[in-house]
């Protein structure tokens, strides 16, 4: 099924592609000659995975459990270290600063991936049904954000936004206006979501993209004697046979969105204060360790969002199992 | 591709010139949104610092003071051209970073993907959970890990983190499943070939496509990361570019663009710092556009 010479392979429509963990019944029959062969066989798997393994274990489960463990003492000044139980998590749950930035991020995510999305699946569903050069060279453009790193993003966009140097001030001051800074309290919200739209919705968009172009062109043939115009083509059958990858995105969008971290750290300098230290859960538990050196709250504080997310994203794939697409 | 030849010939036959015209305004609107900022950063790179707070000429279009050569030299020396340790340490820890962990994960993905041995299903279901946790939240914990063993503040610090990837070993566990027929193995091993010499010149060439998506995805991720060399590093030195341009802008918003105007080099800096990566963007087309949907396959 696979042809292995180009690129197109990874196109293969997602509803025909074949379960992976299908049982290679051939192979049975060929590795059940000798127990020695099967227990040889069995060995150089391991050895493949073996490096893997190491760091696994060195930079996943060993930083979990010490997190976990580190989480679950406090250090206080004149009583030294000492276990706490739960302590940890009990402030964390009840600390403003905490729930503040889990309820920023949730919010975010909730206005953020849709709008994404809708970017991404439009580009998408537009570049699909276009084969000119304009259409090639935009899908190229719209996805070179994801070569630049978020840092430089969040940087472009703070000087566009800026209000003494930013073009936006400039084209409102021609009429004589007085152009909104997008960092500000009430704007910042929306000056992030313009930053991280741009950096992720070409990414997306190559990803939606690459599934459409793998739908076997023959159905929208077959659904244009039927009588379904344009739309009817593109909502009934193109979405529906690209909803395993916008899921996939949309997991991965919402991991990103809760751990948001880097757009906000940079901005942070030039937003006169609205970007405070403990913006998101990620940026208060990085000024927690490195500001006031409090690794056993800072460790609780990751953690408990390590679980918010995991949570989230079960919630989310829960929701979506019906459609019959999972990662699993 | 096959796609693109099959319907290119059909819109051929039937032109509906106005809706066309509608996607290609749209696409333009698009294109010119994502384009904004970087012609910005073009345009101001050339901007000398009087030019950029005060230029006459607005901030999307050159002054009459064409500026860049100035601002490059000016970046590659100040302070004893730190700039230009960060653009080595960046390439430094892509590659390392980037290349280790595309080895890892072609290594387990082929091994899950290949064989049968105890444990492989709890190993995987594990590997599966793993792609959930964020990893951003793992960086503090490490940092504390390595400041045990005293290896914060090094390379190593940045570079051994970076190796993990279980997203490239799923990846690379499905596209093998499919792309190395079992069949194949077989007929290898009885022509008497070993299983590591199968792997490297039976399966290997088979995998490219998978290869080549797994590397740029780490490479991108270990160069574009922030928060892990920030959080492990604290000799300005040993910086990449993100971590450095970003101590640049608060050293510049902390004193208020007194003494040297950082600001510039900060704008310039942005632009070096980009050209990298979309260079091997625009060239690697071919080998990138259909790989990156490795992941919606299933």
């Amino acid at each position: 099924m696979a042809d292995h010479g180009s690129m197109t392979t990874t196109s293969a429509p997602p509803a025909v592609a074949a379960p992976a963990g299908a049982p290679p019944s051939p192979r049975r029959k060929a590795a059940s000659g000798s127990e020695k062969m099967v227990a040889r066989r069995a060995r150089v798997g391991w050895v493949f995975i073996a490096p893997f393994a190491v760091v696994f274990v060195a930079f996943l489960l060993a930083p979990l459990a010490y997190a976990l463990y580190l989480s679950l003492f406090t250090k206080g000044l004149a009583t030294g270290t000492k276990f706490s139980g739960l302590d940890n998590y009990v402030r964390a749950f009840s600390d403003p600063s905490f729930l503040k930035g889990v309820w920023f991020v949730l919010r975010f995510s909730l206005v953020l991936i849709p709008v994404q999305m809708a970017v991404s699946l439009g580009a998408a569903l537009v570049l699909d049904s276009l084969t000119t050069r304009l259409a090639r060279f935009s899908r190229l453009m719209i996805f070179l954000p994801y070569a630049i790193p978020a840092v430089i993003g969040a940087l472009m966009w703070g000087f566009l936004y800026s209000p003494t140097f930013g073009p936006l001030q400039q084209i409102a001051s021609l009429v004589h206006a007085q152009a909104p800074f997008l960092l500000s309290q009430d704007n910042v919200f929306y000056g992030l979501l313009n930053a991280v739209t741009w950096q992720w919705a070409g990414y997306y968009m190559i990803i939606i993209y690459a599934a459409l172009q793998g739908i076997d062109p023959t159905l929208y043939e077959a659904a244009r004697i039927d009588g379904a115009n344009v739309w009817q083509i593109a909502l009934r059958i193109k979405v529906p046979m690209v909803s395993s990858a916008m899921v996939l995105i949309l997991v991965f969008a919402l991991i990103g969105t809760l751990q948001f971290f880097s757009e906000p750290q940079i901005l942070a300098p030039i937003a006169n204060g609205s970007i405070t230290p403990d913006f998101t859960p990620n940026i208060y538990a990085y000024n927690l360790a490195f500001s006031y050196a409090q690794f056993n709250y800072a460790s609780a504080i990751s953690f408990a969002l390590g679980i918010i997310v995991f949570i989230a994203v079960y919630v989310f794939m829960f929701a979506t199992r019906k459609r019959g697409s999972s990662l699993s | 591709m096959s796609a693109l030849t099959t319907t290119a010939p059909e819109l051929a036959r039937r032109p509906r010139p106005r809706r066309n015209v509608v996607a290609h305004l749209f696409l333009a609107v698009l294109v010119l949104y994502f384009l904004v900022p970087i012609w910005w950063l073009i345009v101001a790179s050339t901007k000398d610092a009087h030019g950029l707070f005060s230029g006459s000429a607005g901030a999307l279009w050159f002054d009459s003071n064409f500026n860049l050569v100035a601002n490059l030299q000016d970046l590659f020396t100040y302070n004893g051209g730190e700039y230009l340790h960060w653009l080595g340490n960046s390439f430094l820890y892509a590659l390392s970073g980037g290349l280790g962990a595309t080895a890892i994960s072609v290594l387990a993905g082929y091994g899950f993907a290949k064989y049968r041995f105890r444990g492989r299903n709890f190993a995987f279901a594990l590997l599966l959970g793993s792609v959930m946790v964020p990893l951003t939240a793992l960086v503090i914990p490490t940092f504390i890990l390595l400041s045990n063993l005293k290896l914060t503040d090094t390379v190593w610090a940045v570079i051994l983190p970076s190796l993990l990837s279980p997203f490239g070993v799923y990846l690379m566990r499905v596209y093998t499943a499919d792309a190395v027929p079992d069949e194949l193995l077989d007929a290898a091993r009885v022509d008497g070939a070993g299983e590591y010499r199968m792997f490297f010149q039976v399966s290997l060439p088979l995998l490219r496509p998978a290869v080549v998506t797994v590397l740029l995805l780490s490479v991108v991720g270990t160069w574009n990361n922030y928060f892990l060399p920030l959080a492990m590093l604290s000799t300005s030195r040993l910086y990449p570019l993100t971590v450095g341009i970003g101590l640049w802008e608060q050293l510049a918003s902390g004193n208020n663009g007194g003494g040297h105007s950082l600001w510039s080099l900060i704008i310039i800096g942005s632009l070096v710092s980009i050209i990298p990566l979309v260079v091997a963007f625009l060239t690697l087309q071919k080998y990138w556009q259909g790989g990156l949907s490795l992941g919606s396959l299933k």
